[in-house]
């Protein structure tokens, strides 16, 4: 199976309705404390350790990239625990496959399925324990996306382990006192016997809770019960970041360690055609200069030699065959392949698009561009090919035990030769998602090359930027019958993809009649996910023509969007709020507007108000973005609003500035100048808010991005009836138009 | 020949060419890591440290031309432990990643020495470092914070 389409949707897992809570069998809590325990401590449950000092080490199978996920599931395992958090520490899980992530497994296995958890009938649930782990190896699963740590790791695999480690406490004081259980309760990292009074610290009855077996089913806390989670908790991480201590990837030091530079085809599929390197035989430090089919790369004792080297060595590569690929040549491929109307329909509801022939349609087109994710931390691996034929590897990336694998085949080694190292990322967004490691291969191809000495091969922002997997180029086209009262009764969207057609571009609102197609337009730019994924075009797409049909309909586009979700209390609840909150309908002085924007991203439903200034030089300001979001039940509340304020801000980036194009190609922009993002001058004030529900745990990291685009174009609208269908906003003259309108 | 550098009142002799940027002689000769690098063209602040108590971007800054200045890493920031920035940035809940907030904090800390209660303006035009996480908004609370509490002394004293 396609891990990605595992991961981030299109596909079902394994096709069966299975379910199986994330419990090791016995035997294996004994080879994870010979991979990851040190003196005193041993693993009880899978995830959780204890030590003789009373210690708890919640083992995370996620990259830290930022999110605050080693917390938040840090105080799931805690809460079922009955923990002191003072003792709760968090570690990142070692890339092997005995710690794949059988929780994700389970969670996206059953999100695919539409099946809750709760509705699996028991009978289902004994004989297929381990189903999901055995899924979670076999995939190398340990990925870090779809903002799915809390909603599946954290309820399939942290609450569960938790509440089995509690069991197994109270089952060890029990056999110390000669006591039935039932005499216990836990509190604070203690065993206490009610009528004595007695009580036990976790950490002196580690080894003999260690005696029993996790359940596969303990008991559950119910949501009153929770200490931690829904508290605020300061993030576990943070110490460590305010001081420079947190060491990434690109942080690795070895001794004797070498530094790579390099240089990739300017066009994708473009050769290497020469580099003399005659030109820096006089270069001080440089030790090897690598050739590969596509990109050469300096090893030298220091980076900044390697890379003054490479700037002087200039190698040529050819275009492959590309060089009259643009963004212009792009764009009519989509545009032409829209109006070819070889469009592959993939989802209907009612009479779909035959509807249309009933009245008159009203039309438009959207278009958002390639982006990059720019990471601050620029991709990067160290890699040591020892001489006896072992791999060492240290880098951040998305899923520590698939680039184990990953480099493995890269190096032709097999896995149990290979150790991988996952460290802090300085940023993902998806960038170091699996399919797109190509600096994972190329660092493996360098160490290669150098057997015997570590060598650290760097991205310079350059390459980083010109060598991504991009958010990809869509154009989206939609068509819609409406009724007296300007309500769609028929809509129609297809779009282009390189891709399966998106779920995500299915709408909340009621429709009676809906249609989506697709047409798969081929294109030599490598795209992947990005923050968010197909979200951040859909939401951007839906949410504008939503507002268009508001418009044309001559009614509000809050009241517009709420008549569309009667049967939709969870939605209409949030929009309410959002609007509430966002001051929606109050005065603002002349040049400002509001928009509003909705989107449901895994799980969480967000609402974003941007009020938006337009200046009559065109010069456009978003002074204030006000969110609602349900996520269900936030873990961590301000952790939960730093994703929100930190997702705006992402979206709005791109929103303004975001834009990578194409020319002989090849990408244009090279570094932060041609690739502006939101600074401080131009941060909105934000001002989140959460509604809480009985749903699902929902994502954090990523729905906050979606609306963030069709919020601010919907202002500038409001603003300035100039009605913004391209992205970036930068592309476009509002000054001007604003002036004629 | 060696170029002696004054980091964070240590003093090195390294020997390195005049023109190797200080960014990189601070992480890969001097081994302080909490400089970082973002992309090298002195566009998004990651690698700022002071020189002479002034943010500069060492990732341009040829190692040459700071020999003898006092040069200040995040690392030495604190003198042992954190300063009010450092420990605002803990109270505001601000790093995600964390990867640019070395330089931010660099940043924010030499600009609110030269100016404790700045206007909203002068610290949005004076903070041009890039954050992709997006953790602008808790940086201006934490200088809002830390302005007021300059200002709320002032009045006391």
């Amino acid at each position: 199976m396609n891990r990605r389409k595992f991961l981030l949707g299109g596909a079902t897992a394994a096709g069966a309705l299975i379910v199986g809570y994330a419990v090791w069998p016995s035997g294996r809590l004994g080879k994870a404390d010979l991979l990851a325990a040190k003196s005193g401590e041993r693993f009880l449950a899978n995830w959780i350790k204890l030590a003789n000092d009373g210690t708890i080490t919640v083992v995370v199978p996620h990259c830290d990239m930022g999110t605050g996920i080693y917390t938040s599931l840090s105080q799931m395992a805690a809460d079922e625990l009955d923990a002191d958090w003072t003792k709760v520490r968090a570690e990142t899980a070692p890339a092997d496959p005995l710690f794949a992530n059988s929780g994700m497994a389970e969670g996206f296995g059953l999100e695919e399925l539409n099946v809750p958890g709760d509705r699996i009938p028991t009978f289902l649930k004994g004989p297929t324990i381990g189903s999901m782990r055995i899924i979670a190896e076999h995939m190398d699963l340990q990925t870090t996306g779809g903002s799915s740590a809390v909603r599946f790791t954290g309820v399939y695999g942290m609450r569960v382990a938790g509440a089995a480690v509690r069991e197994m406490l109270v089952k060890a004081a029990a056999a110390r006192m000669d006591t039935p259980k039932d005499a216990f309760r836990t509190e604070m990292s203690r065993v206490i016997h009610v009528p004595s009074g007695k009580s036990f610290g976790y950490g002196e009855l580690a080894a003999e809770a260690a005696n029993y077996s996790p359940s596969s089913h303990p008991k559950l806390k119910e949501k009153s019960a929770y200490k931690f989670v829904g508290q605020p908790v300061r993030r576990l991480d943070i110490p460590a970041k305010v001081n420079g201590a947190t060491q990434y990837g690109i942080d690795t030091q070895l001794s004797d360690m070498l530094y790579g530079a390099i240089r990739i085809s300017p066009a994708f599929g473009g050769k290497l055609v020469s580099a003399d390197e005659t030109r820096i035989a006089q270069n001080r430090g440089v030790k090897k200069v690598v050739k590969l089919d596509d990109a050469v790369i300096v090893v030298a004792d220091r980076f900044w030699r390697a890379r003054k080297a490479m700037d002087t060595l200039d190698p040529v590569f050819d275009d492959g065959g590309k060089g009259d690929v643009s963004s212009k040549t792009i764009s009519e491929l989509h545009l032409d392949g829209l109006k070819n109307e070889k469009i592959k329909r993939d989802m209907k509801t009612g009479s779909g698009a035959e509807t249309l022939k009933d009245g008159p349609v009203i039309e438009r087109m959207y278009n958002v561009p390639y982006l990059a994710h720019a990471p601050m931390e620029p991709v990067n691996a160290t890699v040591l090919y020892k001489n006896d034929g072992t791999l060492e590897v240290w880098a951040g990336t998305q899923d520590g035990l698939g680039s184990r694998a990953f480099c493995a085949k890269a190096a032709g080694l097999k896995m149990e030769k290979v150790t991988f190292h996952l460290m802090p990322s300085g940023g993902g967004y998806g960038r170091r998602l699996p399919d797109l490691w190509n600096f994972l291969t190329y660092a493996v191809q360098t160490a290669k090359a150098v057997p015997g000495l570590p060598v650290k091969l760097i991205f310079n922002r350059e390459q980083d930027m010109q060598h991504d997997f991009y958010r990809p180029n869509v154009t989206s086209r939609f068509r819609a019958g409406v009724d007296k009262d300007g309500l769609p009764t028929v809509w129609v969207n297809d779009y282009t993809t390189n891709d399966d057609p998106n779920p995500e571009a299915h709408i909340l609102y009621g429709v009676p009649n809906q249609a989506y197609g697709t047409v798969k337009i081929p294109a030599h730019v490598p795209t992947g996910p990005w923050r968010s994924v197909e979200a951040s075009w859909h939401g951007f797409f839906v949410e504008s023509f939503v507002d268009e049909l508001a418009h044309e309909a001559k009614r509000d586009p809050l009241e517009f969007r709420l008549a569309l979700l009667k049967e939709k209390p969870r939605y209409s609840a949030t929009l309410s709020l959002a609007a509430e909150k966002g001051g929606w309908g109050t005065p603002l002085p002349a040049g400002r507007g509001r928009g509003i924007a909705m989107v449901e991203c895994f799980g969480t439903i967000v609402v974003h108000v941007a009020e938006v200034e337009v200046k009559e030089d065109g010069t456009v300001k978003v002074r204030r973005v006000t969110t609602a979001a349900d996520c269900g039940m936030a873990v961590n509340p301000d952790g939960f609003r730093a994703q929100m304020e930190g997702g705006i801000i992402f979206g709005l980036s791109a929103a303004l500035h975001g834009e990578i194009t194409i020319d002989h190609g090849a990408v244009v922009q090279q570094n932060f100048p041609d690739y502006d993002v939101v600074r401080l001058a131009e941060c909105p004030e934000i001002d989140v808010h959460i509604h809480e529900s009985d749903a699902p745990l929902g994502g954090a990291g990523e729905p906050g991005i979606p609306p963030v685009a069709p919020a601010v174009t919907n202002a500038i609208f409001a603003v300035t009836g100039m009605r913004i269908r391209e992205l970036p906003v930068k592309k476009h003259a509002l000054g001007k138009m604003a002036q004629a309108s | 020949m060696g170029i002696q550098l004054n980091v964070n009142g240590v003093v090195h002799d390294v020997d390195v060419e005049s023109d190797a940027p200080l960014l990189w002689v601070i992480r890969d000769e001097l081994h302080l890591t909490g400089t970082k690098f973002g992309c090298g063209i002195a566009a998004c602040g990651a690698c700022t440290v002071h020189v002479n108590g002034k943010a500069v971007r060492s990732c341009s800054v040829p190692v040459g031309s700071v020999a003898n200045a006092e040069i200040r890493t995040i690392e030495g920031l604190g003198a042992g432990g954190l300063n009010s920035v450092q420990e605002a940035w803990i109270e505001h809940q601000v790093p995600q990643c964390g990867y640019c907030q070395s330089g931010m904090i660099m940043a924010v800390s030499a600009f609110l020495a030269s100016n404790p209660a700045p206007t909203e303006e002068q610290f949005a035009a004076a903070i041009t470092n890039i954050c992709r996480c997006g953790t602008l908004s808790r940086i201006r609370a934490v200088v809002r914070d830390l302005a007021v509490r300059k200002s709320a002394k002032g009045v006391r004293s």
